[in-house]
């Protein structure tokens, strides 16, 4: 019997892979050179990238940050012996205009007998981070903040414009008698009467009593911050203005929207599908200009309205019109049996759309929502064709200061870097909150 | 035995108008209506009453009094002397031209970036995704007056050309002039609408041309369809491409020729350039922005259609032998345009909706004209938004249409 001469009892240890497959030679063997089309691919953009950082790079370090004016910055970069007219950046234009690109002509105390007001826009938007932390984090700040969420409404056009206190607070006083009195009447005669009542009860507070309650409680103590005029708003503080009052207000007014236009309502739903066709068929421009000249017509004689809040009042209309479409495509992708659900668990119409439509619908349309806003936060630009001083309007008021005469990529530079931060920063976010909400089966 | 009754009959009461399902949603629609109407009816009532303080008299007679101001880029001809409405509809063919010419490189520049940015080499693709989050999180309006200080600051002047050989493109900073075409025995042109303001000329060549273009390709389009009849009946494929080649081009080339076509180069005379075709630093400025701000849209309209088809499919397609080449045109895109259409044309939409931001570039299209010098000459605010806005909706609701046809076309049909 032959006995097998040798079997080996132990495996041999794993060899390494071949050098060339691994490290960063082997990635780049993977990655950037497998082939000749992707080899001409890479070394196209290598080059582009080095042309266009060969061709910023020099010119964007310039030391010209304590430059006072154009002539200045051509100074210091001819002692270095950088002429021409790309010879370098002139960085100065910023540290000198950077507080009007960020305020406009809010007060700042430079003129003689005026305070420097600038810390109430400051503090609008660190009570704003404030207000919007439990909303954006909800599984991470204290859901207590909300009330304060509730509250900041009426604290920031107050912070803002300033103005007597007693405003604001008689508006949120009309919430509460409009709730004190459903409280009342639902006890009594049934919640549709109740409702009814609150509604008029609040509405006849706003139009006819809040102003009178107003003037006399001013005339006995009169608390207030000094007010400030809507043509002296500029720069961001313009943008974010316009941009967070519009965003808050055209959601719910686009889902009330979306509500409609799927509704077996005939009438509600061509009244909806008319107002979002129309006025998502015009550009923001034209609703712009019947901002700044037409909507003063509509009005009753001798109504005069602030150019901001009418800007505003547009530019909600028009990303509610967006938004509505985008929440219509959440209703639509639900599938029809979440509906009949909760038909059949005898929920009614509100109740069906609040504890089962709306949150999935809502979910699914985070993306779209969030690219409405962001959108919607870009298009504040378009104010300055209408003659509002935000930063692409300050940046040819500055233009046309002799001393910065010609200043031209810095300054687009610097206003494209801020909208860049902003908008990137909500894309990111609404990323981060699709993963959140991601409760689904991950493959 | 019993007996059928009828339920109790309850007389209609005025509660069951909120509390009875099967009224409530008519006194809904009632209320809706009527407060519809009450907030129209004192809109036009607060209207009719501010105009007539103002004293003026709601009326579209301004459209035919002379316009009295000019308009650089043009396309049909066009004097100070016209009427106002011969300024709105010349800036409404700008409008349209900058439209178009925009959605067709956004389109292209769109599709090329989206399908770059799902490449496998690592720095290209990084390279798109830079472009593409650059171009979406900075507004338009900003890459709008950016090229605009672009193309005017970093262009050479017309004189720097003095004694200068021009080649058949001249780039210079009061704009670009390309060679323009000519026929020495033309047909002449067209004038169609005769002496109205809508009056434009079209010329016959332009359309001999797009004729002949288009009967070639619809010819060599039959070849291709007997080619593939012939592949599928006998399994080899016919060569047919020096004849679908020859179906488009001959005929172009003997209309050309026939027509005596050749290129008029612009030449530098006195401190400007005359002949070729002129475009205008803001026509070129809006048109670039436009093109490349919608075009970082489109690739991501473009990658998420391509991400969209399972990845069964691309591997069903390897399976059969296809190269990857092959994968992308004849599996993947057929059923990627499907999920791409629809948004790529809103996005069209939103680039002719932004056109309108020309007026931050001082180029004349419909808001530059009617909503702009009109306006601000006639002072006929409501007439000039009215109708502008009309305008754009007439645009926007007919490329909708065009959408939902194509949609309705293409849609899978299920069970």
């Amino acid at each position: 019997m032959k006995t097998v001469s040798y079997v080996r009892t132990e495996m041999l240890p794993q060899k390494e892979p071949p050098a060339s497959t691994t490290g960063a030679v082997g990635w780049m063997r993977e990655n950037l050179f497998s082939g000749w089309f992707n080899t001409a691919l890479t070394i196209v953009s290598l080059g582009f990238i080095v042309l266009v950082l060969s061709a910023v790079l020099p010119w964007a370090i310039s030391p010209t940050w304590s430059a006072t004016s154009l002539g200045e910055c051509r100074e210091i970069l001819a002692a270095l012996g950088r002429e021409g007219h790309y010879g370098g950046a002139c960085w100065g234009v910023i540290s000198d205009r950077w507080e009007q690109l960020l305020f406009g002509f809010y007060p700042n105390g430079a003129v003689e007998g005026t305070s420097d007001l600038r810390w109430r826009p400051v503090l609008a938007l660190v009570l704003l981070a404030v207000a919007l932390a439990p909303v954006l984090f909800a599984d991470k700040v204290s859901s207590k903040v909300l009330w304060f969420s509730a509250v900041f409404p009426f604290i920031f056009p107050w912070l803002l414009w300033g103005g007597t206190i007693w405003a604001p607070l008689a508006a949120l006083a009309g919430f509460v008698i409009g709730w004190l009195v459903y409280r009342a009447v639902s006890a009594a005669a049934g919640s549709l009467a109740a409702l009814i009542a609150g509604v008029v009860a609040a509405l006849v507070w706003w139009l006819v009593l809040s102003g009178l309650v107003t003037g006399v409680l001013d005339q006995i103590l009169p608390i207030g911050l000094e007010p400030v005029r809507s043509r002296d708003f500029g720069g961001f503080m313009l943008s974010i203005t316009i941009g967070v009052v519009a965003i808050a207000c055209s959601l719910p007014l686009g889902i009330v929207l979306a509500l409609g236009r799927q509704s077996d309502l005939l009438i509600v739903k061509a009244l909806c599908v008319g107002f979002i066709e129309f006025i998502r068929g015009v550009p923001l421009i034209t609703l712009l200009f019947v901002a700044s000249t037409l909507l003063n017509i509509f009005m009753p004689p001798d109504t005069n309205f602030d150019i901001i809040l009418r800007v505003i009042i547009m530019a909600t209309l028009f990303a509610a019109a967006y938004m509505a479409e985008v929440i219509r495509g959440g209703l639509a992708a639900l599938p029809k049996g979440q509906y009949e659900g909760a038909d059949s668990l005898g929920l009614n119409y509100w109740q069906a759309q609040r504890l089962i439509i709306m949150p999935q619908a809502l979910k699914i349309s985070i993306p779209g929502i969030v690219s409405t806003f962001i959108g919607m936060f870009k298009d504040t630009t378009l104010v300055s064709v209408i003659g509002l001083l935000d930063p692409l309007g300050l940046s040819n008021s500055i233009r046309a200061d002799a001393a910065w005469n010609g200043v031209v990529w810095e300054l687009y530079g610097f206003i494209a870097l801020m909208f860049f931060v902003v908008c990137f920063s909500m894309s990111r976010y609404s990323m981060y909150l699709e993963r959140k909400l991601h409760t689904g089966h991950k493959r | 035995m019993t007996t059928l009754t009828d339920p109790p009959r309850q007389a209609f009461r005025l509660s069951q108008l909120i509390y009875d399902t099967r009224y409530r949603s008519m006194t809904i629609q009632v209320v809706a209506m009527i407060a519809f109407l009450t907030l129209i009816g004192w809109l036009v009532s607060n209207t009719a009453q501010n105009l007539a303080t103002l004293g003026k008299e709601p009326s579209f007679g301004f459209l035919s009094e002379p316009a009295g101001y000019d308009i650089n880029q043009r396309l049909i001809e066009y004097t100070n002397q016209d009427s106002h409405l011969r300024a709105a509809f010349v800036g409404l063919i700008n409008t349209l031209l900058v439209a178009v010419m925009g959605c067709i490189t956004a389109t292209v520049l769109g599709v090329v970036i989206g399908v770059l940015r799902l490449s496998k080499n690592w720095i290209v693709a990084k390279l798109m995704t830079v472009y593409v989050e650059t171009f979406r999180n900075v507004p338009v309006l900003l890459w709008i007056v950016l090229t605009m200080a672009v193309v005017t600051e970093s262009t050479p002047h017309p004189r720097e050309f003095k004694g200068v050989e021009t080649g058949a493109i001249v780039v210079t900073n009061r704009g670009t002039y390309l060679p323009e075409p000519l026929f020495s025995r033309g047909l002449g042109d067209a004038h169609l609408f005769g002496n109205s303001s809508l009056r434009f000329d079209v010329s016959l060549d332009l359309l001999a041309v797009l004729v002949v273009l288009f009967g070639g390709l619809w010819a060599s389009h039959v070849v291709k369809r007997r080619a593939d009849k012939v592949q599928e009946a006998t399994g080899k494929r016919p060569t047919t491409w020096y004849l679908r080649l020859g179906l488009v081009l001959v005929p172009l080339i003997a209309l050309l020729v026939a027509l005596g076509f050749h290129l008029g180069y612009p030449e530098l005379k006195g401190f400007n350039f005359q002949g070729g075709t002129h475009l205008r630093n803001s026509l070129i400025a809006l048109w670039l922005a436009l093109s490349l701000y919608t075009a970082a849209f489109i690739a991501e309209i473009v990658r998420a259609g391509i991400l969209a088809i399972s990845h069964g499919q691309t591997e069903a397609a390897a399976a059969l032998g296809l190269r990857p080449g092959r994968i992308m045109n004849l599996v993947v895109l057929p059923q990627a345009l499907r999920v791409i259409i629809p948004p790529l044309i809103s996005n069209w939409l939103n680039l002719t909706k932004n056109s309108s931001l020309a007026i931050a570039v001082g180029y004349m299209d419909i808001t530059g004209t009617l909503m702009g010098i009109t306006l601000n000459q006639t002072g006929r605010e409501l007439e000039t938004l009215l109708l502008g806005m009309l305008i754009y909706l007439t645009i926007s609701l007919t490329i909708s249409a065009v959408m939902n046809w194509y949609n309705n076309r293409v849609k899978l049909v299920e069970r």
